[in-house]
């Protein structure tokens, strides 16, 4: 099965239905995506796939084929250095999910509301409770960008 | 000034690696030919095994082991035992429970564990566990703490004389609070349920065991690497501690829950010295919320009474704490805070707390967040509204006239005592009126009027509260060690467990000032049995005052060695150095040497130096009696009428939590418990269909944690210092703050909202309204 990753094309023999959180993990060693919950309720293994946040531990690898995955691994942004800025991960392991929702709200809707960040991070559970300073960093982020 | 040194708000060391993907949790570790493993739970809250048939799953290509309670047993193994029943701590004797790796005979809820699975994948290993066929004879479940304590109810554990009862506490002054009650001329009354709740860390738990030249090694997602070798070793395995080496790396959230050994991290160990591969165990998330120790399970019956001035002249209180099926590592700890800190900051001059610890078909109870302080804060600050209402004196004022002021401090709680007295408090410092002040200030108390008018402007209710919480923090003794490189650098080397609370950054910024070393030349070596001699691990909002403590003995021990080896270098007495800012200083002359040279010189292979020793390290220890946090937060909210859906509008919080060394990590851990405790309040909620055990809240579909839309946009917040004089640095703890304050003032700001007297957490939009519907018809 060939698709890129963070850029780069791989091809990875997996059975098509294994999920694509798995593949990342297991065979390509991006494991900066995490297993949380296995049903997509978390967003703790989120990865953007052509551009669009999808949970990565019940999508088939399948789904992937021939399209572009971004994890973690493959951004150095904004968003990541409001982050550090606001001093907002705690254990950590909710932190790359978070990277990915917001990275794409910024790209889709640049200057949001505070609202609207709060709403666009709906899907990641942070059970640290750094959701007010994760918040926050999205607003910085999206303030610096400019 | 050091930019980098206590007080300051330095920015987390740890956090580039989290923000990159490059953090390393256990699941990240795959080490060769590694197996895998899958547990078999009990889907009977109560059930005998009559009989295992693995032959159908050992059939399976790929499948290399199944384990039961009855190979468990054969081969020796011990059970999990709690650290200590209150007999050790001559209290009353206790049913004391040993936790098998695997039930033998009998399944004792849903989630007990049953078999073990190894396979070559993950995903065989399920599958192989669903092949697992085991023959059970299903057997009355008692799943209410309240129905477990009622006479005849089903037994958890047959062979104890005292039914369901795990232990029984008491405290206080039967005599002295009869007497008060009598005479008194207010008295108020709540029935309370603490709701279960459960940590839910985002990082399942998981663990690798690896058995080689016949020693093991175990990777597991812990805060007190130590304390599973200890019990592992001795209890179960019954082999000396250098045969087992425990690596806890980063982990993604333990909120005490990671405080307990798991069957799980025996497994792996077991199942890897069996077939000489390692094997890897990582829970499911319905596992996580089946498997892993809950917290709270609490319902209490209390009264208060009062004179007509509206002071407090006694309380009484019964509660049932469940257990669950066993009596967890630290299992007695939040049933025993739960009663001992329910005198809170006021004076109470009389009190009779007690509370029946319960074995209910659930799954085990232990210490979360809190442990018992948020049990305890729940309780009076309910009847102190409730108090408030009966005397018609404004709550706050009722609050003030029984605040112990800070005159009376060290205060002794257990002053008239006759029963429990070894485990109540000697408070040792506290400011409560003044940092009242200052929340009623920066939460503009007085302009709620004019807010409750917009509010009914647009149809919602709005209430407030005030309440004020203290709790206990810090625990057992403490060891640090430091050590220089060669290169001048520092190593600090911690018997605590950091997982989220930025100690990297902490113990930084302290040794950074105490010895003049750059803060960047300073780094934490932690959570590996083998690299750490000795440590106790990271709960009870411990770390810094008893970690910061020990390693504060290790820094005055690195100066008075190395002041011996600077009077060389200087080339005078040593009686003539003093050590001053990083520095040593030969007294009345300008001659100086830094810390960093005089380090070096001990790593120099040849010459007069060496006769100083090779090499420049100490060690530290505390054993530092506990310190008190405590503050004052205050909460409105509106309700929603149509709904029942309730939205907190503003939340202010002023703490004590002694001297602050790191205002933002501060502030990051007192918002992280308030994100809990609220969750407590509106939302979160273990349930067990009463009958079958069975959970029906095991998914993050139906356990409702709190996510970014449901937390206040904004908490005022600030820190008054009032330094802690039971430990050296001043420090008092911050970890599980929020989470003791929030729960009442929640609740108590809703009641205030709906004008109710009584509404159990979580108040969910569903139940916010029927009790409108109730108060209304």
């Amino acid at each position: 099965m060939k698709f890129t990753v963070n850029g780069k094309p791989v091809e990875v023999e997996a059975g098509e239905n294994t999920p694509l959180l798995y593949v990342l993990r297991n065979d390509l060693g991006l494991v900066g995506t995490r297993f949380g919950c296995g049903s997509g309720q978390c967003g703790a293994c989120f990865v953007m796939v052509d551009g669009r946040p999808m949970a990565s531990c019940d999508l088939p690898v399948s789904f992937a084929m021939n399209k572009s995955v971004t994890t973690v691994e493959g951004l150095s942004g904004k968003v990541q250095k409001a982050l550090l800025a606001e001093q907002a991960a705690q254990c950590g392991y909710c932190m790359s999910g978070i990277i990915i929702s917001a990275e794409f709200l910024l790209q889709k809707n640049p200057h949001p509301s505070e609202s609207e960040v709060r709403s666009a991070l709906d899907k990641n559970l942070c059970r640290c409770g750094s959701h007010n300073r994760v918040v926050r960093a999205v607003m910085r982020a999206s303030r610096e960008q400019a | 000034m050091n930019r980098h040194g206590i007080g300051q708000p330095v920015r987390r060391v740890e956090d580039q690696r989290f923000l990159t993907g490059k953090a390393r949790y256990v699941d990240d570790i795959q080490l060769p030919h590694m197996l895998h493993g899958a547990v078999v739970m009990s889907p009977h809250a109560h059930a005998r095994i009559k009989g295992i048939d693995a032959t159908q799953a050992l059939a399976m290509a790929g499948v290399h082991l199944v384990l039961t309670g009855e190979d468990a047993r054969k081969e020796g193994l011990g059970g999990i035992p709690p650290l200590f029943m209150p007999e050790d701590m001559g209290g009353p004797k206790g049913y004391r429970t040993f936790r098998p790796l695997l039930e033998p005979a009998k399944a004792r809820y849903v989630g007990d564990r049953i078999a073990f699975v190894v396979a070559d994948t993950p995903e065989l290993a399920r599958l192989a566990a669903e092949k697992v066929e085991i023959d059970y004879e299903p057997l009355p479940a008692v799943v209410q703490v309240a129905d477990a304590a009622k006479e005849g109810a089903p037994k958890v554990w047959d062979d104890n004389p005292a039914g369901n009862l795990a232990f029984p506490l008491m405290m206080g002054n039967k005599d002295a609070t009869d007497a008060a009650f009598a005479k008194a001329k207010h008295t108020v009354a709540v029935r309370l349920y603490n709701n279960r709740i459960t940590a839910n860390t985002m990082e399942p738990r998981c663990c690798i065991g690896d058995f080689a030249n016949d020693a093991y090694t175990l990777y597991t997602s812990s805060q007190n690497p130590h304390g599973v070798r200890g019990i592992l070793s001795g209890a179960v395995f019954k082999m000396p501690d250098k045969n087992l080496r425990v690596i806890s790396p980063d982990v993604g959230g333990g909120f005490g829950m990671k405080g307990d050994i798991y069957p799980e991290d025996g497994l792996v160990l077991w199942a890897s010295r069996k077939l000489g591969r390692p094997v890897k165990w990582v829970a499911t998330r319905t596992e996580s919320l089946l498997g892993d120790n809950h917290g709270r399970d609490q319902l209490i019956s209390a009264e208060m009474a009062l004179d007509e001035n509206g002071k407090i002249l006694a309380l009484k209180a019964q509660a049932l704490h469940a257990v669950g099926a066993y009596v967890t590592n630290a299992g007695v700890v939040p049933v025993l805070c739960a009663l001992r800190n329910i005198p809170n900051v006021y004076v109470v001059p009389a009190m009779l707390v007690m509370s029946k610890a319960t074995f209910t078909h659930t799954t085990p109870l232990g210490p979360y967040r809190g442990a018992g302080r948020p049990e305890a804060s729940y309780v009076i600050e309910r009847l102190m509204d409730e108090a408030a209402k009966k005397t018609g004196i404004d709550p706050v004022e009722l609050r003030r006239r029984n605040f112990i002021p800070p005159s009376a401090m060290p205060y002794d709680t257990t002053a008239n005592w006759t029963v429990g007295k070894p485990v109540g408090w000697t408070y040792d410092s506290g400011e409560f009126a003044k940092l009242t002040d200052r929340a009623l200030e920066i939460s503009d108390w007085k302009g709620f009027e004019k807010r409750k008018k917009q509010s009914e402007e647009k149809n919602r209710l709005r209430g407030r509260s005030l309440i004020y919480y203290l709790e206990d923090s810090g625990v057992f003794n403490e060891r640090m060690e430091l050590r220089f490189d060669p290169s001048g650098t520092v190593t600090v080397v911690a018997g605590t467990h950091n997982h989220g609370q930025g100690h990297a950054t902490t113990y930084a910024q302290m040794v950074s000032d105490w010895l003049g070393v750059p803060f960047e030349n300073i780094r934490l070596v932690q959570g590996d049995t083998d690299a750490v001699s000795f440590g106790r691990g990271t709960y009870a909002s411990r770390s810094t005052m008893l970690g910061g403590s020990a390693l504060k003995g290790a820094a005055d021990a690195i100066v008075e060695k190395a002041k011996h080896m600077a009077g060389h270098l200087l080339e005078t007495a040593v009686t003539d150095i003093e050590f001053e800012e990083g520095k040593f200083k030969v007294k009345g002359t300008d001659k100086a040497i830094a810390m960093t040279d005089v380090a070096k010189a001990f790593y120099r292979p040849v010459g007069p130096t060496t006769r100083f020793g090779t090499g420049l390290d100490a060690s530290g220890s505390s054993a530092v009696p506990p310190s008190f946090p405590n503050g004052c937060h205050i909460c409105e909210l509106e309700v929603d009428p149509e709904t029942g859906v309730v939205e907190i509008d503003r939340y202010t919080v002023v703490d004590d939590v002694g001297r602050v060394i790191n205002p933002m990590i501060c502030h990051g851990q007192i918002e992280g418990a308030l994100a809990q405790g609220i969750g407590q309040a509106l939302m979160e909620n273990v349930a067990f269909d009463a009958e079958s055990g069975q959970m029906l809240s095991a998914s993050f579909m139906d356990y409702a944690m709190p996510r970014a839309a449901d937390l206040p946009a904004h908490y005022e917040m600030d820190f008054i210092d009032v330094p802690a004089k039971t430990n050296p640095l001043g420090v008092k703890g911050v970890g599980e703050a929020g989470c003791v304050g929030a729960p009442p003032v929640v609740m108590n700001a809703l009641l205030d909202a709906l004008k109710i007297d009584h509404l159990d957490m979580p108040a969910t939009p569903h139940r916010v309204w029927q009790a409108m519907q109730k108060a209304k018809a």
